[in-house]
């Protein structure tokens, strides 16, 4: 575990002596901001509609700012989580630091693990800028903190798989911007299998289906923890640190 | 220390190294000399534990490499061909990781760091960038990280490339006095390196051990070189052929000198030979032993194979049957 935690602290420290940490949570706090103004906007307009009309229409924070809001947030994650994850072995392969990491006595899950950690972390530093806009929500208004609460676990979740995924990738490349496109490619096609829901039903649609990685955000969205939801997400993340493992295996033998 | 026994790395293509079998004793700096690409780093490598042999074994400090590598790896520091260090890490900060990372208690990594810094001299850089640093200092840097954890084994690959004079002289001190404590295996192409620092010698040419055994047994050869002018050529000849010890003399006549080799099986008869030389009233010109130098026996044994042409054309018809 020690080593696990030397390996994710170092990853979180090189996230921090690069720019891209300070560009990519930049990007994250500007968009998150703009599409926080932007919902409460039209949430204020909205209301002053249902006023002047004399119509009571149903107007919920949490269905109308919070649930677009963290769809929006894991939309970002599809651009982000390349980013994050495109150095963590490619870098360490084009600078011949592997051979370091790979001659010292730690085991190959302790790294790995390590790695994803220290992505997460870094992720979860990104995520903790939207705080920022939901302070105003609470300030002004009265959401539902359990819903919220829901929201963001699963957003942690899906980074959490994407980014076993992005790790892979990073893994079987030397090339920090042939693994980040790589990523970005197969994080787009599994968000977009989500179409699926709306075709024809039968046995590939349902497995592409249920292999979508937003599909399985919805219920989170709404505030509803579903444990099989949990569980894809789970195993994506483990499926992702296994063929890590496996890549780290075949680079020995390979050199 | 390090024993490896028909150490083997096969790949889809060819055979990097191919049944590499030596032993290094405690306390010694043994070089591995060989052209680039004769499989010196493929052996490191698989030393190390990065990599698994194909076929063989080879055990580091009693423990096989294959079997419990996190023990090996425990007792071994390697500096690899490129220093592994992280340009965007200050030198201290890179220390100290390489400390927690080889598994030093937390308490003692930065004394570690800070220790394994003053012995390779980078203690005036520790506040700096490596990305800053030159490549004598990174390579220096690389080399703290291996010594960092006090092991007992040191694997450098190339330790002094890409070096100016001065910093080679530095390193070589440096690794010399690393020596007592510490089983040392150094790779180099440069003759000069190993005469410097390597007690004992492994040349490795594709793949295969050509030679090993330390420098002086190496390069010794029984016999005698010997120029001389002013006495005919067959009665010194017969002279040098009656020497009680002398088991073959040959002679290249080049105008007036003529330059003996004189075979002498287990002795060193230079002296002996000079005598004669002068009683039968010749002109000493030259007296040396037959021994070769490092760089002759390097060329000799790394020079690629003579291939018959012939054979070969009869497996290709074999395989075409």
């Amino acid at each position: 575990m020690r080593n696990v935690l030397t390996i994710a602290n170092k990853e979180i420290r090189s996230y921090f002596n690069s720019p891209i940490a300070y560009i990519l949570i930049a990007a994250f706090a500007a968009l998150f901001g703009y599409f926080f103004w932007s919902l409460v906007y039209f949430f204020v307009q909205a209301g002053m509609q249902a006023q002047f009309t004399g119509r009571s229409m149903p107007l919920n924070l949490n269905e109308l700012v919070i649930r677009n809001l963290m769809g929006n947030a894991g939309i970002l994650c599809l651009f982000m989580v390349p980013m994050l994850t495109m150095r963590l072995f490619s870098e360490e392969k084009s600078r011949g630091t592997i051979e370091l990491l790979l001659t010292s006595p730690l085991q190959d899950w302790e790294l790995l693990l390590g790695k994803w950690l220290g992505a997460l972390v870094m992720y979860l530093s990104l995520l903790a800028f939207s705080a920022i806009s939901l302070i105003f929500l609470f300030v002004y208004g009265k959401p539902d903190v359990q819903p919220l609460l829901v929201g963001y676990l699963g957003l942690i979740l899906q980074a959490a798989a994407m980014l076993a995924l992005g790790m892979f990738i990073s893994s079987i490349t030397q090339s920090q911007i042939v693994a980040a496109f790589l990523t970005f490619f197969l994080l787009l096609l599994m968000w977009v299998f989500e179409w699926m829901s709306g075709m024809d039903q039968n046995q590939i649609t349902q497995v592409l289906t249920y292999l979508s990685l937003v599909k399985h955000n919805e219920s989170f969205i709404k505030g509803v923890l579903d444990l099989k939801d949990v569980v894809y997400y789970a195993s994506v993340s483990f499926f992702g640190l296994y063929l890590t493992a496996r890549s780290l295996e075949s680079l020995r033998y390979r050199g | 220390m390090i024993q490896a026994n028909g150490l083997t790395k096969r790949y889809a293509q060819n055979v990097a190294v191919d049944g590499v079998t030596f032993t290094v004793e405690k306390g010694q700096i043994v070089g591995f000399l060989g052209p680039n690409g004769a499989g010196k780093t493929t052996t490191m490598r698989m030393l190390t534990g990065y990599m698994p042999p194909s076929a063989g074994t080879a055990s580091v400090a009693g423990f096989d490499v294959v079997e419990k590598p996190l023990e090996v790896k425990k007792r071994i520091g390697y500096l690899p061909e490129t220093p592994p260090v992280y340009p965007d890490m200050e030198v201290g900060e890179y220390l100290d990781f390489v400390a927690h990372l080889k598994g030093l208690p937390a308490a003692e990594c930065r004394k570690k760091a800070e220790y394994a810094a003053e012995r390779c001299q980078v203690k005036n850089v520790w506040g700096k960038l490596i990305s800053k640093l030159s490549k004598g200092y990174r390579q220096r840097v690389g080399l703290a990280q291996a010594i960092i954890h006090n092991p007992e084994v040191l694997i450098l690959d190339e330790p002094t490339s890409g070096f100016d004079p001065k910093q080679i002289l530095e390193t070589r001190d440096l690794i010399r006095s690393l020596a007592g404590d510490h089983t040392i295996v150094l790779s180099t192409h440069i003759l000069q390196e190993v005469e410097a620092m390597c007690e004992s010698l492994i040349i490795i040419n594709q793949g295969r051990i050509a030679a090993s055994g330390t420098i002086d047994e190496l390069t010794h050869r029984d016999g005698t070189i010997l120029e001389a002018s002013g006495v005919g050529a067959e009665t010194l000849r017969e002279t040098f052929a009656q020497v009680p010890g002398v088991s073959a003399v040959t002679l290249t006549e080049d105008g007036e000198k003529l330059s003996f080799s004189i075979t002498t099986p287990g002795a060193d008869l230079r002296a002996v030979l000079a005598r004669t030389a002068l009683d039968k009233g010749a002109n000493l010109l030259k007296l040396d032993t037959a021994n070769i130098n490092l760089h002759e026996l390097f060329l000799t044994l790394t020079a690629p194979a003579v291939v018959p042409a012939a054979p070969a054309v009869e497996t290709e018809e074999e395989t075409a049957a």
